[in-house]
């Protein structure tokens, strides 16, 4: 038996938007639910660092992936709701009966901007280029995320590219074969390092391919301009397969360091989108109602403790980490602190994720006077007290809004259960070698996911994990996420791994991220706000005409 | 003069080495590395990324290198962070913006400096002294960070006259704002320096003989005062010149100008290696030139300097 997977040609939006309705010189003159459009589609938007690459293979921020998402597209794109898959290049995939093969079927009309056609040899050929210790992408360990076959000897060297698990059947054939079952392998084909690159080009400038005056793409945009540290436009490419259902004409991307000068800029009609600085929220949705808004993401953030034989005596106490976790007031962290729709985070993998039913957790259900009143039976049995204080210290990277979460934690240790936390900030590289090394007491963590699924954050408590910074290890935990992978319905073991973590408290959760911005009010209609994973594509949007 | 030219440049070699060696040791020893970021690099990936820029090689031979590099081709290396750019390509495009605003700034400062100063000493204790000592004082206390954002606010947000932000080349309407923030401070001091070495020279016996001459109050100042009093300007220009042609980093940061201010200070946060010693070192060699210019410029306005 065959899985068949059949994905929509083109959408049914799109087809009432091509179906007799009257274009404009270039872009259609209604959105896809036929909404009036603005006459002007040009998007202007902020980004707070230069882009580290536009080379697919290589790009590893944010930033770089949204312009790459543009300039290129891989076998699938997010949808709008970041809950599905839309066609790219691929317009549909087979399932072999052991999970392990995947055959996909390309468009035939898909182009690179020279006029080329784009064919399974070009993914075959970027597959193998990402992975290949020649190129050493700080990104190759996505495509060992992918479980391709022979990926990790590839990477390591021990293999030639060509033992890689991807082949082309023909032009418009593409065969990927993996090392595991994988059931969010379609999920993750929607990343920048899964995209096809331009051989020709790449061969005949190397590392300079990538150039405005060089670079071939054979996504809905082309890269026309890159002063870099100052800004990055791209535009329409007329090559590309549904350049007619794509309205926006220009995307300018302009480095702005300073959030504040981006948001006076904003204000002064300058950009169509940029971030809110930590606790101006609530000033602005009341001052601009209509432009500010904010939205959950797939990120989490938490302290994590330091678990290593030689890491605190008084943190291999579960009782002494659970305290310290109950006694955090989340809801004086969201509201008061952050004030930018953030939500208290009792699991570590946020309610966001798809598919992912939150599980019923004991301190999630608590009101704080109990959570408080329990943590202080937990460190009086752990043997602290008045007269044996616990004190530590908690680092965290330099940042604003860090400082201000860890002195409200701090204080809310402090009263309630006599806890001296002193803080300390580091700058990020010094940052990231104390905590890999192990050099901390309790220090502060991220995750956003790589993929919309609960793995992608659970995956971070194994034992084997290179991510695990608290060195947490229970075999149970280990067993449950490693049938996971495979199992019918993964939720289930997610549900225990969670409900062991709340109990064992490795890391305390302390919010999940919402991303907050101004946006242009024109533009919000278009906005995939329930993306989570925020992958948005310029080729969605378009801004609406004025009431 | 010739040859104390030469001598000088003969000097500033060993100095820029010495520079390099020091640099060098410095970066190896901050925490972290270029390919380091949150999500560790799986350690295969590494040593790959390692071989490539020659990181696994000794500090000493990567020193050697990257000298040899530098002399022999004029090469400074690949950005680590930017694979499309070498560091010759980030400085070509960084430099010149900052040179742009930072020329126009010592401009701004010298002209505007030197006239107030010289108003002030010649008309002292006047209403204008009074007011040419409170502006230097003001602008002389509110840093470039306070000031910079400030100007955004007034001429971008209310009055909606310039760009907030950004270089598009370097059109003028780009251009003014960096150069207010950046002059300002620079201009009350060398407005601060004139006025009181314009104080001393007015005193002294050869301007009086001049004015005894019964030459024009005009005359006097412009052939006879300004020269001399304008000799420890010059040695205070020497370091301002290159303080504001090699950028400041809150100017680029703040107005998103793209100057190298901002590549010299991500470059450090990203440990990007090669970029972080082309920007020194090209600090480094403007520094050391601007102090030549400068002791050359001495010799000239003051005929007792001999070298």
């Amino acid at each position: 038996m065959t899985f068949q997977s059949k994905l929509l040609a083109t959408t049914a939006a799109a087809m009432l938007a091509t179906s007799g309705v009257a274009f404009a010189e270039s872009h259609a003159m209604t959105g896809p639910n036929g909404e009036a459009l603005a006459e002007t589609q040009e998007f202007t938007y902020r980004v707070l660092d230069e882009h580290s690459s536009l080379d697919p293979g290589i790009v590893e921020d944010v930033t770089g992936s949204e312009v790459v998402r543009d300039l290129f597209e891989g076998l699938y794109n997010d949808s709008k709701s970041g809950e599905t898959l839309e066609p790219g290049v691929a317009l549909s995939h087979e399932v072999s009966e052991d999970g392990q093969t995947y055959t996909f079927t390309l468009r035939q009309d898909a182009m690179w901007s020279n006029g080329d056609p784009v064919t399974a040899g070009d993914f075959v050929y970027a597959w193998r280029r990402a992975a290949s210790p020649e190129l050493a992408s700080p990104y190759a360990w996505y495509m060992s995320l992918l479980s391709l076959e022979n990926v990790d000897e590839v990477i390591a060297g021990d293999a030639p590219l060509e033992d890689l698990g991807v082949t082309a059947i023909d032009d418009h054939t593409l065969e990927v074969r993996l090392k595991e079952p994988l059931p969010y392998f379609p999920q993750m084909l929607t990343h920048a390092t899964t995209f096809p690159v331009p051989q020709s080009v790449i061969e005949e400038h190397g590392d300079q391919w990538t150039l405005p005056e060089n670079i071939v793409s054979n996504g809905a945009y082309v890269l026309e301009e890159h002063v870099p540290q100052e800004r990055s436009v791209r535009v329409k490419n007329d090559m590309y397969w549904d350049a007619e259902n794509t309205i926006i004409e220009e995307v300018t991307a302009l480095v702005i360091n300073d959030e504040n000068q981006a948001l006076t800029r904003f204000l002064a009609g300058e950009l169509d989108r940029t971030e809110v600085p930590a606790g101006q929220y609530p000033r602005l949705k009341e001052e601009h109602p209509e432009e500010a808004i904010s939205f959950p993401r797939l990120c989490n953030y938490y302290y994590t403790f330091n678990l290593r034989d030689d890491g605190p005596e008084a943190f291999k106490d579960q009782r002494v980490r659970k305290a310290l976790a109950l006694a955090v007031d989340r809801n004086v962290i969201v509201e008061n602190v952050l004030a930018g729709g953030q939500s208290p985070a009792y699991t570590f993998t946020p309610a966001a994720t798809a598919n992912f039913e939150v599980p019923d957790v004991e301190m999630a259900a608590m009101t704080q006077q109990e959570r408080n009143a329990m943590a202080r039976d937990l460190m009086a049995e752990a043997g602290y007290g008045e007269d044996n204080p616990l004190s530590f210290e908690m680092v965290y990277n330099t940042s604003d809004a860090h400082r201000s979460v860890a002195v409200a934690m701090s204080q809310m240790w402090d009263q309630t259960l006599g806890v001296d936390a002193t803080l300390a900030n580091m700058e990020w590289q010094t940052f990231l070698e104390a905590r890999n090394t192990g050099d901390f007491e309790l220090a502060r963590g991220a995750w956003c996911g790589d993929y919309n699924e609960a793995s992608t954050f659970l995956d971070l408590l194994q034992t084997s994990s290179g991510y695990n910074d608290a060195k947490y290890s229970d075999a149970e935990v280990d067993q449950l996420l490693a049938d996971a992978k495979t199992a019918e319905d993964p939720n289930a073991n997610y549900t225990q791994v969670e409900q062991i973590i709340a109990e064992d408290m490795p890391v305390i959760p302390i919010y999940h991220y919402a991303g907050v911005y101004m946006m242009e009010d024109n533009l919000i209609p278009s906005w995939p706000v329930e993306n989570v994973q925020q992958n948005w594509y310029s080729k969605d949007l378009y801004f609406v005409a004025d009431d | 003069m010739f040859s104390f030219i030469v001598r000088r440049l003969a000097v500033a070699i060993p100095t820029t080495l010495i520079l390099v060696v020091i640099s060098f040791v410095l970066m190896y020893a901050a925490p972290g590395g270029p390919f380091n970021s949150e999500r560790p690099v799986p350690e295969q990936v590494m040593a790959n990324l390692e071989a490539k820029y020659g990181l696994d090689q000794p500090m000493w031979r990567q020193m050697v290198t990257y000298v040899w590099g530098v002399v022999t081709q004029f090469d400074f290396g690949p950005s680590f962070q930017y694979t499309d750019r070498s560091v010759n390509d980030v400085i070509a495009q960084g430099f010149p913006v900052t040179l742009t605003y930072g020329m126009w700034s010592a401009v701004v400062a010298m002209v505007v400096g030197v006239s107030l100063g010289v108003a002030a000493a010649v008309r002292q204790n006047s209403v204008l002294d009074y007011l040419a000592v409170g502006i230097t004082i003001g602008a002389q206390a509110l840093p470039n960070f306070v000031m910079a954002p400030i100007l955004v606010l007034i001429f971008t947000l209310w009055l909606g006259w310039l760009p907030g932000g950004g270089w598009n080349g370097g059109q003028w309407e780009y251009v003014i704002m960096p150069v207010i923030a950046l002059s300002t401070s620079y201009m009350a001091s060398i407005a601060r320096i004139t006025r009181s070495s314009m104080l001393e020279v007015l005193n002294s016996n050869f301007i009086r003989t001049a004015q005894a001459k019964g030459l024009p109050m005009r005359r006097v100042i412009f052939r006879h005062a300004l020269k001399p009093a304008l000799l420890p300007v010059l040695s205070y220009l020497g370091p301002a010149m290159v303080g504001m042609i090699t950028g400041s980093v809150v100017i680029d940061i703040i107005f998103s100008t793209g100057g190298i201010g901002q590549f010299f200070v991500n470059s450090a946060f990203n440990r990007d290696y090669a970029v972080i010693m082309g920007i020194t070192l090209l600090v480094g060699v403007l520094t050391i030139s601007f102090n030549l210019i400068v002791d050359v410029l001495y010799a000239w306005i003051d005929p007792k300097i001999r070298y």
